[in-house]
């Protein structure tokens, strides 16, 4: 391992591991950032919710967006999987059916960035199991 | 460079370590393995979450599923259920046992509601064997802004103004205590780290230490900057193996990154740390005896002053402080004096660490701000006294401090004010009794080990110490009397005024605070000759029920010294003189026909 040789060389080197860090920082403090959660049940990942969840990952860190993406299980609404609920701090959560890579991204977008509505929403009746 | 979708936490602290978190680790890999699922999950052993009670702990991360009581043999259906389907191992989750509800997010567990972090904010969070973890929550950036943004005297007016005070036991100004070491002048100076923690139910330091290592070697270089050292030593118990190991570890990776050694940050300072291995005596934990055991000498406690400020180890400047203590350090730095002072109280700022043990529900580490209460540290953080008995009293303290009962649970947590109730802060034991604990027989095992320990040197301790035990057996046996209590009551205080040491100062502590506390119950002792818990063996009889006995001779056919008589069919006798107590009359009687009075 190279030395660390001045103050300046360990903020570079904090900056660069602190994306691995990144995950656990934020589960200290989910409630102040966005929460996707990917329903990840059998059905859901035979209908591509592991691709979904990677995107979800990558372009919210790509983008610079604050957020927390877990998984869940089944919420239920196998029709329309891969489900994805959205949880903007201090709002209620939202569902969204049929999500692909696209949809995924449009949900980013829009809703995230702006919060502007988009298609797919499913109406929420239930509780998820971690409520 | 890898990134991970989630991170599985497991608790690789000495009490969870005990139960089997090593196996458990690799069963997650092998779990993680067998799915393809290593490169997207990452298994991280971390230092001691506090929740010793229920470990071992696995916690997951974004969604802070905290997993207690885990074996190795679930780590399959974690990694099969909640890792790849996403749903939770409901039956591993805590139930939180005054609501019977299932709390799978450790936030919102009481245990940790009440709690702040400062000294263990690193401990159950980071891999304490990988610096680039601590690095990437500001490890090192406070000794960085040290030596390249502020000169030793700025530093040590900072620690000042933060109002930390030693952790230790003393509660001694840290500034002002690094101001002296800094002022004097001398060719060699040392930075001494005292873990020694010896003290019955004590494991903050060593926690601290195997949780988070680099933040104690930081803050000694902080520390060595500002008094002109170039060395370090940390004392600490061989018996701790695996604090000694990660100290190994991370003062290795500390030189590679250059951030102990020479020319540290480009900084033109230069300091790297050893370590020396104490043999496990108490009194070595006081810095004098501590200095001369470094040095090879016995571990014995010498007048002070000379202050190790003025000549400590090697006859130099040294400067002793707690593990507890340098953990907060850094945090000081980076945050500012006045972030740390707003938290606590007045006198006494910042947060202490606890380790809860006895009669209580959730035995563990805790981390609370100075002013809270004993009342919120038993019942809310510590889930109340274990099979719902009564609460008695908590002892802080540990050999040095007192015990303190039910009208002192609403007092505010801090170094002055357990020492205006006759007890004291001590290095933060906090052991809990309940209502069948003797307090008496609790007096007595605090000076049992204080005879131990101590070091012979002075008299009123070596020999006081032994009477004070003496009597209080005397007492336990039920041969003690009214006098004994004013013996007790003179011999502590003339033990407390002559002692060298702080041991010899603080032993008659327990003995005092009960028979201030407690006066009815050694008054039931020496008067009634009863020991109202039930605990001193010698004042119990058994005595058979003449009513409820049909004379079927199970219990003298067992006795252990034939010391019940009777006839067939016909109520049986003990005879108290020669019974000695072992109840096994009682267990084999199917008529109740036993008890104890
Ligand atoms: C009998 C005895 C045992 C002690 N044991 C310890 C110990 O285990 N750890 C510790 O840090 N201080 C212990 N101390 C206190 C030390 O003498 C010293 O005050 C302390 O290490 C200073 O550090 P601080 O100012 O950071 O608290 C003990 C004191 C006495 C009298
Ligand atoms: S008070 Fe006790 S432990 Fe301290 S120096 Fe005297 S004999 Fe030794
Ligand atoms: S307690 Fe033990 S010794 Fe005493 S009477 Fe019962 S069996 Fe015998
Ligand atoms: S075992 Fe119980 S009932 Fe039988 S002789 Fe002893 S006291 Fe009496
Ligand atoms: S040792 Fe695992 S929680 Fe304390």
């Amino acid at each position: 391992m190279a030395k660390v040789k001045s103050l300046a060389d360990l903020k570079r080197i904090k900056e660069e591991l602190q994306s691995k860090m990144d995950l656990r920082e934020k589960s200290n403090n989910p409630e102040g950032l966005v929460q996707i959660k990917v329903a990840m049940a059998t059905c859901g990942i035979a209908s591509g919710a592991k691709e979904v969840m990677d995107f979800l990952i990558d372009v919210t860190a790509k983008r610079g967006i604050q957020a927390v993406v877990t998984q869940t299980g089944c919420m239920g609404y196998c029709y329309a999987e891969p489900t994805i609920e959205v949880k903007l701090p201090g709002k209620e959560p939202i569902v969204f059916g049929d999500v692909d890579t696209k949809k995924a991204d449009e949900i980013v977008e829009k809703y995230i960035k702006n919060g502007e509505l988009v298609d797919g929403i499913i109406p929420v009746n239930y509780k998820t199991i971690d409520n | 460079m890898e990134k991970y979708k989630m991170h599985i936490l497991i608790c690789g602290g000495t009490g969870c370590r005990a139960s089997a978190s090593e196996t458990i680790q690799n069963n997650l890999q092998e779990a993680l393995k067998a799915k393809g699922l290593e490169d997207e999950v990452q298994v991280v052993m971390t230092g001691c979450f506090g929740f010793c009670e229920k470990g071992p702990i696995v916690k997951i991360l974004p969604d802070n599923t905290f997993y207690v009581e885990v074996k190795p043999e679930d780590a399959e259906e974690i990694i099969d259920e909640h890792i790849v389907k996403g749903r939770k191992v409901m039956r591993l989750l805590y139930v939180d046992p005054e609501k019977k509800e299932v709390v799978s997010d450790s936030k919102h567990m009481e245990f940790y509601k009440k709690q702040i972090r400062i000294a263990l904010r690193n401990c159950g969070f980071i891999n304490p064997e990988n610096i680039d973890e601590y690095i990437s929550r500001d490890g090192y950036a406070a000794l960085g802004k040290c030596l390249t943004d502020m000169t030793p005297q700025l530093v040590i007016d900072e620690i000042k103004a933060s109002g930390l005070r030693g952790r230790g036991g003393g509660g001694f100004p840290t500034g002002l205590k690094w101001e002296f070491a800094s002022k004097n002048k001398a060719d060699q100076k040392y930075v001494v780290c005292n873990a020694d923690e010896g003290d019955p139910g004590a494991f903050m330091d060593r926690s601290i230490l195997e949780g988070d290592p680099h933040s104690v070697l930081e803050a000694m270089a902080i520390c060595a900057y500002t008094m002109g050292a170039t060395k370090g030593v940390i004392y600490i118990r061989a018996e701790y193996p695996l604090a000694i190991q990660r100290l190994k570890v991370a003062i290795k990776q500390a030189r590679e990154y250059g951030l102990l050694g020479n020319d540290i940050l480009g900084a033109g300072f230069s300091f790297d740390v050893e370590m020396r291995y104490g043999a496990g005596a108490f009194v070595c934990g006081e810095e004098t005896a501590l200095i001369h055991s470094m040095e090879g000498l016995r571990g014995e406690p010498t007048v002070k002053p000379p202050f190790p400020a003025e000549s400590g180890y090697n006859g130099k400047p040294t400067n002793v402080n707690n593990v507890e203590t340098f953990a907060n350090v850094p945090v000081i730095i980076n945050k500012g004096a006045a972030w740390f002072k707003k938290i606590g109280t007045e006198k006494s700022a910042g947060t202490k660490v606890f380790a809860l043990a006895g009669k209580i529900n959730n035995v563990g580490l805790i981390e609370v701000p100075m002013g809270t209460t004993l009342r919120e540290v038993i019942y809310e953080i510590g889930g109340g006294i274990k099979d719902g008995k009564k609460f008695k009293a908590v002892q802080t303290g540990g050999p040095s401090g007192g015990c303190l009962t039910e009208k002192h649970l609403d007092t505010p947590i801090d170094f002055d004010n357990l020492i205006a109730v006759g007890s004291m802060m001590g290095s933060g034991g906090m052991i809990v009794m309940d209502e069948d604990d003797c307090m008496v027989s609790m007096a007595k095992f605090y000076l049992d080990f204080t005879v131990e320990e101590s070091c012979g040197k002075c008299t009123p301790c070596r020999v006081g110490n032994k009477r004070l035990y003496e009597l209080l057996n005397k007492i336990t046996e039920g041969k003690g009397t009214k006098e004994d209590l004013d013996l007790l009551r003179n011999l502590s205080t003339v033990i407390k005024d002559t002692s060298l040491c702080g041991l010899g100062q603080t032993s008659p502590n327990p003995v005092l605070s009960t028979i201030e506390n407690f006066y009815d119950e050694y008054i039931a002792h020496v008067e009634d000759h009863k020991c109202p818990a039930g605990q001193c063996k010698a004042l119990m009889q058994y005595v058979i029920d003449p009513e409820l006995c049909v004379g079927c001779t199970l219990c003298a056919r067992n006795c252990p010294v034939d010391c019940i008589i009777g006839e067939r069919k016909e109520a049986h006798v003990i005879d108290a003189a020669k019974c000695i107590k072992c109840g096994t009359c009682m267990d084999k009687c199917k008529f109740n026909a036993i008890s104890i009075k």
